[in-house]
């Protein structure tokens, strides 16, 4: 758990962060929102002390950040940044390997924890543990800066604009894989993107920031419903509400009993996804099978539509 | 098919036209002082030998001037330069007359434009194979070992240059001792200070300019000068602090060379450590903060390796300019090859001059060798190509 209290960052004469206070839920995902400028990533690093604060406390489990010196406050934080930020001069395993090697684990736990989340990030142990970053796509090296940041097992991961390099097709990859790896480790997990669409995908809760101050903290669905202000609304998009609430459920939520034709929709998608497949195959109903094939159920064009409308 | 004209052959075709029908292949002088008297090839070598050369360099000429492998250019310039360099010590023994003492024979132009012609080759051609560092710092050492076989079979005994060799040979051993610890004694101080320094200015930005522009002034100041301006301080040290001239510290001699060349060597490892330092990536730096790296581990495990290529560079540029920057410490008593320059314009005996000008010039080229072999190779080996 974080508990951010009345935090301040000023240089100068120039407020960067106001008066901020919020709390991260363990085990949750919270996605900071704002346009450049707005305080975000200034907010994010002053969790693990990257920036110093000049006001207010932040409390990371119930004890104050401050009270281990910053450098060994951050080796029980992961931190995973956009252009991944690998050491050009050290092979994979190496970069993977630098906090264990910090906190002086033993070389046969580190090549273990190494394979281990190699493995995970679906890039083979063998082939890719001797590269050097440049021998990797950007994918690759994005999955390898992640699986950094989670190697000496901490409780909570910072990410800063991660996906951000990324093109589309590999970004949306990306963020499944972060979403199966919070849910693998039970990380506790701050992002920062200025993109809604991924933070409507991956949140638990949105935090929407404005010169300095959150201006909303919610859940989804809430600031979708209920949003704070103009700004929270223009963010959002208005023209965009009814398909970002349906990108928060998954399809196996939708589910309801019956059958029906055609091509099965997986039960992990969203719904969003589900309500394309639908109006592309020009029908009313498809089914949905779950991860071992088994039948879910259907969902309804009519069902998706109620759920699209605006919550009462 | 035709056959097509290589560019640089054209250049070099041209030097070894002149170089061996036009100009002389050897000197020859009754004593070490007098004006010499050119021989031309076919005077300078023994019946035959001379024949063969001309006609070996005519048909080098028309093989250089056409498009031929780089292999075989190769092969070419290697085995002309061990003919040129063979020849010019049969020369020697044909012209000097027997039981003669005094008699000085020493390469003239014509061999020396010969020479550089070939090597010219044998540069491109090592240019244009790309040669591994490894394989570079190799045929540096089977040329140099080329050399030492030549100087030790007595081929060359009969030259001037060994003559001159020959009757001081205790003292040429003593001043190079001399010069190698001027020029590599000062790089070494300048890296224990300069790297700090560049550490230092790149991690405080308000130091930069002021450090980096005063080392630019010193660089500015003719060697000769800074001599000169240092006899004042050192002397009134030595004559002041204890101990001081017992470390060998005076107004002349050693000590203001050696600082000389410290002061110039600064400039070059502490901005080549300032860019090396500021060309590392941000990210790379940031994530190591970010993931609890204290300043000392950043600086060690992520800032300096990635730097040392550039500041390797520096270092390069250091030992080079040192290397001949020692020959001036002559004039100030310091020592170094630069004593028999300095003596053999002072007896206008150019034999004498050469003995201290060609072992710093092998050396000056042999260090820019292994160094450049040093660079490429911490280079290539972190992967910093994007």
């Amino acid at each position: 758990m974080i508990e951010i209290e009345n935090i301040t960052k000023r240089y100068g004469d120039n407020t960067v962060v106001d008066t901020v206070s919020m709390t991260v839920e363990p085990r949750t995902i919270t996605v900071i929102v704002g346009t450049s400028g707005s305080g975000k990533t200034t907010l994010m690093r002053m969790i693990n002390r990257l920036v110093e604060p000049s006001e207010g406390m932040i409390r990371i489990d119930g004890a104050d950040n401050r009270s281990i010196p910053g450098y060994e406050l951050r080796r029980h934080i992961g931190y995973a940044i956009q252009g991944h930020g690998l050491f050009p001069h050290r092979t994979v395993a190496e970069n993977i390997a630098t906090v264990p090697t910090l906190l002086g684990w033993d070389k046969k736990r580190i090549a273990a924890k190494v394979e281990e989340l190699l493995t995970l990030f679906q890039l083979d142990p063998a082939a890719f543990g001797p590269r050097y970053p440049h021998e990797l796509s950007g994918g690759q090296q994005q999955r390898v800066g992640v699986a950094r940041a989670l190697a000496a097992e901490p409780n909570i991961l910072l990410m800063d604009e991660p996906f951000g390099a990324l093109d589309p097709v590999i970004r949306a990859k990306a963020q499944d894989d972060l979403l199966a790896i919070q849910k693998h480790f039970g990380t506790t997990i701050v992002l920062v993107t200025h993109d809604m669409e991924e933070a409507f995908h991956l949140a638990d809760k949105i935090a929407v920031m404005d010169k300095g101050r959150i201006v909303q903290c919610a859940a989804p669905e809430e600031m979708l419903v209920n949003p704070a202000t103009d700004f929270v609304e223009t963010l959002i998009g208005a023209e965009e509400r009814p398909f970002r609430l349906l990108s928060i459920g998954t399809a196996a939520d939708a589910a309801e009993a019956g059958e029906a034709q055609g091509e099965p929709i997986a039960a992990s998608v969203s719904q969003r996804e589900a309500l394309s497949s639908l109006l592309w195959s020009g029908r009313e109903a498809l089914p949905v099978v779950g991860a071992d094939g088994a039948s879910l159920g259907r969902v309804t064009l009519a069902g998706l539509a109620r759920r699209a409308a605006r919550p009462q | 098919m035709g056959f097509r004209i290589d560019k640089l052959g054209v250049v070099i075709a041209a030097l070894l036209a002149y170089g061996g029908f036009l100009a002389p292949f050897a000197n020859f002088r009754a004593n070490r002082i007098v004006p010499g008297e050119a021989r031309w090839i076919i005077e300078a070598l023994p019946a035959g030998y001379g024949a063969a050369l001309l006609a070996f360099i005519a048909v080098a000429i028309a093989l250089i001037l056409l498009k031929t492998p780089t292999l075989f250019r190769l092969v070419l310039g290697l085995v002309a330069l061990l003919a040129l360099a063979v020849l010019i010590g049969v020369s020697a023994g044909h012209l000097t007359p027997p039981e003669n003492t005094y008699a000085r024979v020493s390469p003239a132009s014509g061999f020396w434009l010969s020479s550089f012609a070939f090597a010219l080759l044998t540069a491109d051609a090592l240019a244009r194979l790309r040669l591994s560092p490894l394989a570079r710092i190799g045929l540096l050492l089977a040329v140099a070992a080329t050399v030492a076989g030549l100087l030790v079979s007595g081929i060359w005994d009969g030259l001037s240059i060994l003559k001159e060799y020959g009757s001081r040979a205790e003292t040429f051993w003593l001043e190079a001792g001399r010069h190698v610890v001027l020029a590599l004694g000062s790089l070494a101080a300048a890296c224990l200070v300069g790297l700090p320094l560049g550490i230092l200015c790149h991690r405080v930005p308000s130091l930069r300019a002021g450090v980096l522009n005063g080392l630019n002034i010193i660089q500015t100041i003719p060697s000769i000068a800074l001599f000169g301006l240092l006899i004042a301080p050192l002397g009134w040290i030595a004559l002041n602090v204890p101990g001081a001239s017992a470390l060998g510290i005076r107004g002349i001699g050693a000590a203001p060379a050696f600082v000389a060349l410290f002061l110039y060597s600064l400039l070059p490892v502490v901005a080549n450590t300032v860019v090396g330092l500021a060309g590392v990536p941000r990210d790379a730096n940031d994530a190591a903060r970010g993931i609890g790296m204290t300043g000392r581990q950043r600086l060690f495990g992520v800032e300096l390796p990635l730097a040392f290529p550039v500041i390797l560079t520096g270092i390069r540029i250091v030992l080079v300019q040192n290397i001949g920057l020692a020959t001036i410490a002559a004039l100030i008593g310091g020592g170094g090859f630069g004593v028999f320059v300095f003596q053999g314009i002072g007896q206008t005996a150019m034999d004498l001059v050469l003995l201290g000008a060609v072992p710093t010039v092998a050396l000056a080229f042999a260090a820019a060798v292994v160094l450049d072999a040093a660079t490429e190779l911490s280079n290539s080996k972190r992967g910093r190509a994007a």
